[in-house]
């Protein structure tokens, strides 16, 4: 059964729109103002600031850690440099940023409650997307299987695995609560990357969503 | 292994410096350049080189700024040594600088020996070669300079400005003293001051200079004499650090050259020694000893947070400047921590900054070199910033 879901999960990487973007992208380009000034930190190659500054005709500048991924953004003619979340955000100066992006990032971060405070910091939105690790099918894996989950989203063995702090739609939740973090707007996505399209109670979200896209900002 | 070429005379260098194998600049003395040294330096000249076309908009100009050794014959066989341009896989048709696309211009900086005025050229008060009595020069004194020969040819704005080592200083100075002129900046492989370590190399290599009895006090040409021996010692070490621990053992190894045993002498028995002779006796061929001592002067002087208080980030408040700063893994002259320094200080300021570090163990040379990450990283900033610039895909 689990095999079957896996082949079902694959989809999930194929849910590209006909130009090409992934869709869970395109859910975070969705809270993003046009000609806003962003930062993507964790930008990987730069296809979402690519996408941001094709459709919404931003002002972007990435960070990322992996050198390869530097190196293509930066050739792709992108403002990207190399940088670590958890160290080098505390350089920027306050509101340098309207939007401050952690695109599928946070999970990865030795401190994610301070990466999140100094993206609130520098950028007077924060816009957050990661894998909801409450999702029914992560829930079955470890219930069943015995083991640390693992999907096409999240294709790693536990010992390689990049993502050091997962965490559930409920669990990022408390998080806002706990750094006084005001949620402005939130969506989950299918397994496809798309927005469930209905209004749910959270718990819901939480066991259906296979990922969370939020848009924050501070409560002042 | 002794190279025997022919070495330039001190005749043929004085008149390379005064008569170049360039187009050049005359400044009379109604337009003195004001040095930091609180002297003006007039009359005075500026050698350079250029490559492509300079549009009808006058908006593609991409201004090349050389390291120490460099000078303005980027892409274009050398007049002195009949090699190709130190720039040339860069920098040509086609190329990441692309001078079917720009107008790419390169001056010799003021201090050196190509044809820019410097202590090789004649003294007009005296007829005879500066020598020391040439004012000493800064990297800001260099970029003024850049800055009236640019004014004199019509060109108000640079679309870009590259430069390694030294060039990057010029590149950082030319962002923070006209920000409104420099549209994108790539500095590669430098500083925005060079540190301790930098000055004592620079120290040993003036020393070796110096400590050559035919130097004279400077005045070698008026004596007949040509400090050869000593300038080579400054350029066999310095070029050490131009180079990296794991290239110099890739290369050379422990290999004996042309034997298989050792001399039991102090002969260069080992391909490395041989190397770096060679690499000092080329070097005097073209290179005029008191330009050396200049040109690392100026160097060491370079502190960019000093003229600004000490906050390097004031040097780029609010810049309308895009940059790519570019660093080398094995670079120890540069190291990727002054990189980051630059970055930092762009990022505080606002900047549109994009930063790569390229894995090489070529050393700090590493931007003369064969990189095609470099490439590609340089003609995909150029690419952004000329979508962003609106200049059209090629100039045809």
């Amino acid at each position: 059964m689990l095999k079957r879901l896996k082949r079902d999960l694959t989809m999930a990487e194929a849910a590209r729109t006909p130009g090409g973007a992934r869709v869970d992208l395109l859910a975070v380009a969705g809270m993003v103002e046009h000609g806003a000034k962003v930062l993507d930190v964790g930008c990987g190659d730069g296809e979402l600031l690519r996408l941001l500054s094709e459709t919404r005709a931003v002002d972007g500048r990435g960070i990322e850690l992996s050198r390869e991924g530097v190196n293509e953004g930066v050739a792709k003619g992108l403002a990207v440099i190399q940088g670590d979340a958890d160290t080098d955000l505390s350089d920027y100066p306050d509101d340098a940023f309207d939007y401050v992006i952690l695109s599928q990032t946070l999970q990865a971060t030795r401190h994610p409650r301070a990466v999140l405070e100094h993206m609130l910091r520098i950028g007077r939105h924060g816009v957050v997307s990661f894998p909801n690790f409450g999702h029914w099918r992560i829930r079955l894996q470890i219930m069943f299987g015995g083991h640390m989950p693992r999907t096409e989203n999240l294709p790693y063995d536990w010992w390689e695995s990049p993502n050091i702090h997962f965490c559930s739609i409920k669990d990022f939740r408390r998080l806002c609560q706990v750094t006084s973090t005001k949620i402005e707007k939130a969506v989950a996505l299918n397994a496809w990357g798309r927005a469930l399209r209905f209004n749910a109670p959270w718990w819901f979200w939480n066991l259906l969503g296979e990922q969370a896209v939020f848009l924050l900002s501070r409560r002042d | 292994m002794v190279q025997t070429s022919a070495t330039l005379d001190a005749a043929d260098r004085v008149r390379e410096a005064d008569n170049p194998h360039s187009p050049m600049v005359r400044f009379g003395p109604d337009k003195p350049l004001r040095l930091d040294a609180s002297v003006e330096l007039a009359p005075f000249q500026i050698a350079y080189q250029t490559y492509g076309t300079l549009n009808a908009e006058r908006s593609n100009t991409v201004l090349i700024c050389h390291a120490l050794t460099g000078d303005q014959h980027v892409a274009n066989i050398h007049p002195i040594t009949q090699k190709s341009g130190w720039w040339e896989t860069m920098v040509g048709p086609g190329r990441p600088i692309d001078t079917e696309r720009f107008f790419v211009i390169c001056p010799n900086v003021i201090g050196a020996c190509m044809g820019s005025t410097g202590p090789a050229s004649t003294n007009p008060k005296t007829g005879k070669p500066w020598g020391l009595d040439f004012p000493v020069t800064t990297i800001r004194d260099m970029v003024r300079a850049q800055a009236m020969l640019l004014d004199h040819l019509g060109i108000d704005s640079l679309f870009s400005i590259a430069g390694g080592s030294m060039g990057g200083m010029q590149v950082l100075q030319w962002a923070a003293s006209y920000p409104d002129r420099v549209f994108s900046a790539l500095p590669i492989a430098t500083a925005t001051r060079h540190s301790a370590q930098n000055i004592a190399f620079h120290e040993v290599g003036r020393q070796a200079v110096m400590a050559d009895p035919e130097w004279r006090q400077g005045r070698y040409f008026e004596h007949g004499t040509d400090p050869r021996r000593g300038l080579a010692v400054a350029r066999m070490g310095a070029h050490i650090t131009y180079l990296s621990d794991a290239a110099l053992h890739r290369k050379f190894g422990r290999k004996f050259q042309d034997r298989a045993n050792p001399t039991f002498s102090f002969d260069a028995d080992f391909q490395v020694e041989s190397y770096l002779r060679h690499q000092g006796i080329t070097f005097v061929e073209r290179f005029d000893a008191n330009s050396y001592l200049y040109l690392t002067r100026a160097m060491d002087y370079f502190d960019l947070a000093a003229d600004h208080d000490g906050v390097l980030a004031s040097a780029f408040k609010d810049t309308p400047t895009r940059f790519c700063v570019i660093s080398f893994t094995s670079d120890w002259l540069f190291p990727t921590a002054e990189s980051r320094a630059i970055v930092h200080a762009l990022n505080a300021g606002g900047a549109r900054v994009s930063f790569a570090e390229i894995v090489t163990d070529k050393g700090h040379d590493a931007f003369l070199l064969d990189e095609p990450e470099l490439f590609a990283i340089v003609r995909g900033f150029l690419e952004g910033a000329a979508m962003a610039r609106g200049l059209p895909q090629t100039r045809r």
